[in-house]
């Protein structure tokens, strides 16, 4: 095979290459390049969908990689400095998933903490793997879930010397960083792999002054949302391998679940956003980082806002922040993250990212413009001045630590019964529920329920967040385990 | 030779102008800045391709969005502009003596630069000692200013591009914030005419109806903007552009406008029977 450089995008330029070939297609999709849905072809164009095609040999295919999707992602793992790379068109649900479905089986544990994605305790469904959480410190101002501490990784380590994985979120969703480097060699010395959740991190791979990325820090799995920061196609990911872990096993792993009709749409732009960020990404993070740092400044100085950033870092339980991430807390406007996420979209037609009970999260990227930056300002100033008011009765957020009765998987597949959700304290849960976005689990299949939780999820229903996850849409009910008090 | 300015105000329709020669061409951090002479309108001034003012119609529109609120309001002191980097509104608003201040917030130096080279006839006053010139995003600007004018003009290019901000409800609700308790807005409100522009039109009216208790919306006739027919927004937190006007007042200035007359004044605010309907739609 040529050798390719991070000019090219071989994966686009096989597109390009086969559509001048004109083929005629007696092949799948069989829409035949939109002749066959004219109104989807007017609708994303005509490019867009005679570039809508299958596997073939001048395309490779993604279930076996041999030539221009192998290409791609050898250049991909040049990029983010990793053992290899795998294209991924599942989401990084699906590469967070292949990730613990690599290095967990059933019975095996996995030191985690409580805050990760629902992709996480999904795996963990389908596998039967057991989580050992460590207590993630909670700022008790902003009430977020913070980094782990390294001791608090070490005491879960020496007392679960058989766990097989430690994960850690690079970063959270908020932007905070535990000491990843100080973590992998823990992991490392006690014969322990680490894995790495970097959905909200693609930018440390290219960008300067920003926290350590897992392959750099010597993880050896990261699940990287190229789609998120990084500007390809939604539901587009990589996930990352390091020299530790075998490439033919993972991908065993992928092919359990991935689609063998991989999309190329999104194939080629993760290689064209690869490309892109190769290339220019230092130049477009540093721009990202400014227009952050800037509506920083600017919102606090709104006063009753607080944006937050490295001033948090602590050397331990936040042991750096992405300084990209635009989370603001909203407490003393009075207001719950949650009402100002709403009145942003609604009033001011601007959509952000999520709120929580006390806090939002904008999040900026390589699309952002400085005249929005304006805007988003502004209307937390209007929002402030006519909807502003007391900062009384808004529930703080708290860490509420897990009791685990049960595996997820356990719990999940059990035995259960559908109850009122107020008649449930006491009993194990065996379903998730969660607010949306973040996506980290209020409960998890296998924890008990508590009357803290049970006024939680109360409350933030009362608030207007959209919660996910129970049988019941309306989480009127809950299912639990049966029998089981 | 034949040299032809167009621009196209619609997808199906232009507006051609012959041009005897280009007398500039730059490109700033915003947009692309033309100058043009024609035997027809003069000389004018483009923005991104987009017309922004002829020599010889451009009295009709900075008369209209200045002395219709200085003809309501009895004692103007400060006044904020947004945009108006060709120095029209500027040269309207110093024939006020009792005006004290003038804040000037315009985007792009070079537009400025470029219309007092080019443009005289409108960039003319710009030196006037009341008038501050603040190069920045007026978004950012009006943003932590309060209660400090009793008039703001938002002489706004239009909503795509380097205006956006400007028709946006944070913009109308920081103008409110900044504007004294007797104070008004007046603003560049589009066409109602052509789909794309009254929909910006309709989106605009909605916005300030919503931060203003007192929106009304008047009209003129400019022939080089798409359909000839434009308007302006008027918004006050207290007074009304018909009930307190001061005709005698304002005549007794003697200032002497071309198209502005306080009996135009009072028609300006009589709109044809489909625009009253697209306003009150989202009333």
């Amino acid at each position: 095979m040529e050798r390719l450089g991070q000019k090219n995008a071989p994966i686009y330029e096989a597109l390009e290459r086969f559509k001048q070939m004109r083929v005629v297609p007696f092949d799948v999709p069989g829409h035949k390049r939109g002749r066959g849905n004219p109104e989807l072809a007017r609708l994303l164009g005509e490019k867009c969908v005679s570039m809508d095609v299958n596997s073939m040999k001048p395309l490779d295919n993604l279930c076996h990689p041999i030539s221009v999707i192998r290409q791609a992602e050898e250049l991909a793992a040049e990029a983010f400095g990793a053992a290899h790379a795998f294209l991924m068109v599942g989401g990084t649900t699906s590469a967070v998933q292949s990730m613990i479905l690599s290095v967990a089986k059933r019975g095996d544990k996995i030191i985690l903490p409580r805050n990760v994605h629902r992709s996480v305790m999904g795996a963990m469904v389908l596998c039967g793997a057991v989580p050992v959480y460590v207590n993630p410190e909670c700022d008790d101002r902003l009430g977020i879930p913070l980094g782990m501490k390294l001791e608090a990784v070490e005491k879960a380590i020496l007392e679960n010397p058989d766990a097989k994985a430690v994960l850690v979120n690079n970063p959270t969703y908020y932007g905070i960083c535990s000491d990843l480097r100080g973590i992998v060699a823990l992991a490392h010395s006690h014969g322990m792999l680490c894995l790495a959740d970097e959905a909200h991190g693609t930018h440390f791979y290219f960008g300067e002054g920003l926290p350590v990325s897992a392959m750099a820090a010597g993880a050896d799995l990261a699940a990287v949302s190229m789609h998120k920061s990084g500007g390809s196609l939604t539901q587009s990911s990589f996930l990352l391998i390091g020299p530790a872990v075998q490439e033919g096993h993972v991908r065993q792993i992928i092919n359990l679940t991935q689609t063998t009709s991989g999309s190329y749409l999104l194939l080629s732009s993760l290689d064209i956003s690869r490309r892109n960020l190769a290339l220019r990404g230092k130049e477009e993070f540093r721009r990202v980082v400014e227009l952050a740092q800037y509506a920083r400044r600017e919102i606090n100085s709104i006063g009753g806002y607080y944006a937050f950033a490295q001033e948090l870092c602590n050397g331990d339980s936040v042991y750096d922040f992405d300084v990209t991430k635009l989370s603001v807390n909203t407490l003393d406007v009075g207001l719950a993250g949650i009402e100002v996420y709403d009145l942003l979209r609604d009033e001011y037609d601007i959509q952000i990212e999520f709120g929580d009970l006390g806090n939002i999260l904008a999040y900026l990227s390589i699309g952002g413009r400085p005249q929005e930056g304006e805007r988003l300002v502004s209307a937390l100033a209007e929002i402030r001045r006519r909807f502003g008011r007391s900062r009384s009765n808004l529930m703080e957020q708290e860490y509420i630590d897990p009791e685990v009765a049960a595996s997820p998987q356990e719990a999940f597949y059990a035995e259960k019964e559908s109850l009122p959700i107020e008649d449930t304290v006491g009993r194990v849960c065996s379903e998730f529920v969660m607010c949306y976005p973040p996506g980290i689990p209020i409960l998890a299949p296998g924890e008990r329920i508590t009357r803290q939780i049970l006024d939680y999820i109360l409350y933030a229903k009362e608030k207007g967040c959209s919660l996910t996850g129970p049988e019941d849409p309306d989480i009127l009910r809950l299912n639990v385990l049966k029998g089981e008090r | 030779m034949d040299f032809w300015y167009s621009e196209a105000q619609t997808p199906h329709v232009k507006l051609c102008i012959k041009v005897d020669q280009q007398l500039y061409s730059g490109k700033s951090e915003f947009q692309r800045i033309d100058v043009f002479d024609s035997p027809e309108f003069g000389r004018f001034l483009t923005l991104d391709g987009y017309m922004m003012l002829t020599e010889k119609d451009e009295f009709i529109y900075h008369e209209m969005i200045t002395h219709v609120p200085m003809a309501v309001h009895p004692k103007v002191q400060d006044v904020l502009v947004i945009g108006a980097g060709d120095g029209g509104v500027i040269r309207e608003l110093v024939r006020y003596p009792e005006i004290q201040r003038i804040d000037m917030v315009e985007i792009d130096p070079l537009v400025v630069e470029v219309c007092k080279k080019y443009l005289p006839q409108t960039a003319c006053r710009l030196d006037d000692p009341r008038l501050t010139i603040h190069y920045e995003d007026g978004v950012r600007f009006v943003r932590s200013r309060e209660a400090e004018y009793d008039l703001i003009i938002v002489d706004s290019t239009d909503p795509f591009g380097p205006g956006e901000g400007l028709f946006t409800r944070e913009f109308y609700g920081s103008c409110f914030k900044a504007l004294r308790e007797d104070g008004i807005m007046v603003n560049q409100h589009e066409s109602p005419f052509y789909p794309a522009d009254a929909e910006a039109c309709q989106r605009a009216h909605k916005r300030i109806v919503e931060s203003f208790p007192v929106s009304r919306v008047y009209q003129a006739h400019i022939p080089t903007y798409p359909s000839g027919h434009w308007l302006f927004g008027f918004a006050s937190k207290k007074y009304h552009p018909l009930r307190d006007l001061d005709e005698v007042r304002w005549n007794m200035r003697g200032l002497g406008c071309r198209y502005y007359t306080t009996t135009l004044h009072k028609g300006a605010f009589y709109l044809p029977a489909y625009v009253e309907e697209l306003l009150e739609n989202v009333e």
